[in-house]
């Protein structure tokens, strides 16, 4: 089955995409492929509003049926806004994964932490896509 | 390298994701497992189950070979296509597997688990030698279970000619047609049947049965339905090390007559005793949580009387809630509230009756 990776984004080896946004900030969900592994999402926590959070700092839990995954902050920065909506409708993670389905929002503590990130051709490889 | 069965490619045409399970190249899901568990409770679904063991048994001691063999006592199956489920213990009275037993024309049907056929063959051999049994497993059968409100029906417009042998059919009774068996049992907490059939007929039988409107199912549905079912599932709820009144299987025992020798009787019959003493023992629970998370399998259960451990937990569509079985002290009653370590912090669980749903409704208080 093919895996959907759009090609204005951003993405790392734990399976979360970055979309950096016009206000600098940069929004993060996890990828069609992790959605995938993980089959029917059925609880997602998000962090807290105003959290500091290093790179690769635990940032949320998402659950589905059959296992529970760590979601993790891809850079460091500053936690902006949260996906509250994900508290009840937890299936945009899977129906939507890079669109209603997004976790958070983070403001980059350095942004050229966003250059060594990988495209969607380098991670489509990294995932055998 | 895995194995696959003769429904294979009709997984792949049906978009099912595929997965390794105990050897076997399985669907987990085709696309939605909450959907596929809906299906069942609600309407008619199927799971490809040939990757477990038939096993014909022939010989004049065909009883007394499975009284020696399992915990439960075949001299119950009254009439022929009769089932009874059971532990099959060893020497130290941990259960080696789970199986169905069905009385048939030519002695004895037993259905056994995937992933422990080769043990299960092995351990079954010199005990069918002493009684001079003949155990012949039909590996060039494949075998689906239908299941649901629906399922008989739905079944029964699949293969019309065998419509008035499946409506005839008792709960927990299985007969052949032809190379076919049909038996009403099943892993789901609903009405329906396990079929099996020639591996050559299965992909035909499986297109009819979705041109009758049964949905394929997966394996991860089929766990989430045999968990609000309260049904345990070999490798996790017991293993060769767990007896089976630690795992809920106490009813499966037949202790009387009290002559009745069957391996490992000595040592559940000693174990049995020190429960009724109040022994620091483990027992099978449900747990029911509504805090944030899901119950998983490993997860550690304080209770004021001890610590115990979840056997397997989930979601659960049905309810919305998660569940989950576990083996808590004997001091732990229905209706307790123990402590569950959800990712390291101790969360509230309620211990309730199980099963969890039966015939598509909730059924513990």
């Amino acid at each position: 089955m093919s895996t959907h990776i759009p090609s204005d984004l951003k993405y790392v080896a734990s399976h979360e995409w970055l979309r950096v946004e016009a206000d600098g900030s940069v929004t993060v969900g996890i990828t069609d492929h992790a959605q995938s592994l993980l089959g029917d999402v059925v609880f997602v926590e998000v962090p807290k509003v105003g959290a500091q959070l290093a790179a690769d700092e635990q940032a949320g839990v998402v659950e589905s049926v059959k296992s529970a995954s760590d979601v993790y902050a891809p850079i460091a920065g500053e936690i902006l806004a949260v996906n509250e909506s994900l508290a009840d409708a937890t299936e945009s993670v899977n129906t939507d994964p890079y669109g209603a389905g997004w976790f958070f929002k983070i403001k980059p503590a350095n942004p050229a932490d966003l250059d060594g990130l990988m495209d969607a051709a380098a991670y489509g490889k990294e995932i055998g896509a | 390298m895995a194995q696959r069965t003769p429904l294979f490619d009709a997984h792949l045409a049906a978009n099912g994701k595929i997965v390794d399970f105990a050897g076997w190249e399985m669907p987990i899901n085709y696309g939605s497992q909450i959907k596929e568990h809906e299906a069942v409770r609600g309407d008619a679904g199927m799971f490809d189950v040939s990757h477990m063991t038939a096993v014909d048994v022939r010989g004049e001691r065909a009883t007394e070979f499975f009284q020696k063999l399992i915990g439960n006592d075949v001299a119950k199956l009254g009439f022929e296509g009769k089932a009874l489920y059971s532990g099959m213990l060893n020497e130290a009275g941990g259960v080696i597997d789970d199986l169905i037993v069905y009385k048939t024309s030519w002695g004895y049907r037993v259905v056994v688990n995937a992933g422990t056929t080769d043990k299960d063959l092995a351990w079954m051999a010199p005990i069918a030698a002493s009684f001079h049994v003949e155990l012949t497993p039909r590996r060039d059968l494949a075998m689906i279970a239908v299941q649901g409100p629906n399922a008989i029906a739905k079944a029964q417009a699949a293969r019309p000619d065998a419509a008035e042998l499946i409506a005839g059919l008792q709960v927990f009774q299985g007969l052949p047609m032809g190379d076919w068996f049909f038996a009403r049992t099943g892993y789901t907490g609903e009405d329906g049947l396990e079929i099996s059939m020639p591996a050559a007929e299965a992909i035909p039988f499986w297109n009819a049965l979705i041109a009758a409107g049964v949905a394929p199912a997966g394996l991860g549905a089929r766990d989430t339905l045999r968990l609000e079912a309260g049904m345990n599932l070999y490798g996790n709820e017991m293993d060769d090390n767990t007896s089976p009144l630690a795992a809920g299987m106490g009813w499966t025992i037949a202790w009387e007559p009290a002559s009745r020798d069957f391996v490992g009787r000595s040592v559940v019959e000693k174990e049995k005793a020190a429960r009724a003493a109040g022994g620091a023992l483990l027992k099978q629970v449900g747990l029911v949580y509504e805090g944030k998370g899901v119950l998983r399998g490993h997860m550690k259960v304080v209770a004021e009387s001890g610590e115990g451990e979840i056997t397997s937990g989930t979601f659960s569509p049905s309810l919305q809630v998660s569940i989950a079985m576990a083996r808590v002290p004997l001091a732990v009653k229905v209706g307790d509230t123990v402590q569950v370590d959800v990712r390291g912090t101790l969360q509230p669980a309620r211990v309730v009756k199980m099963p969890f749903v039966r015939n598509g409704k909730k059924v513990y208080e």
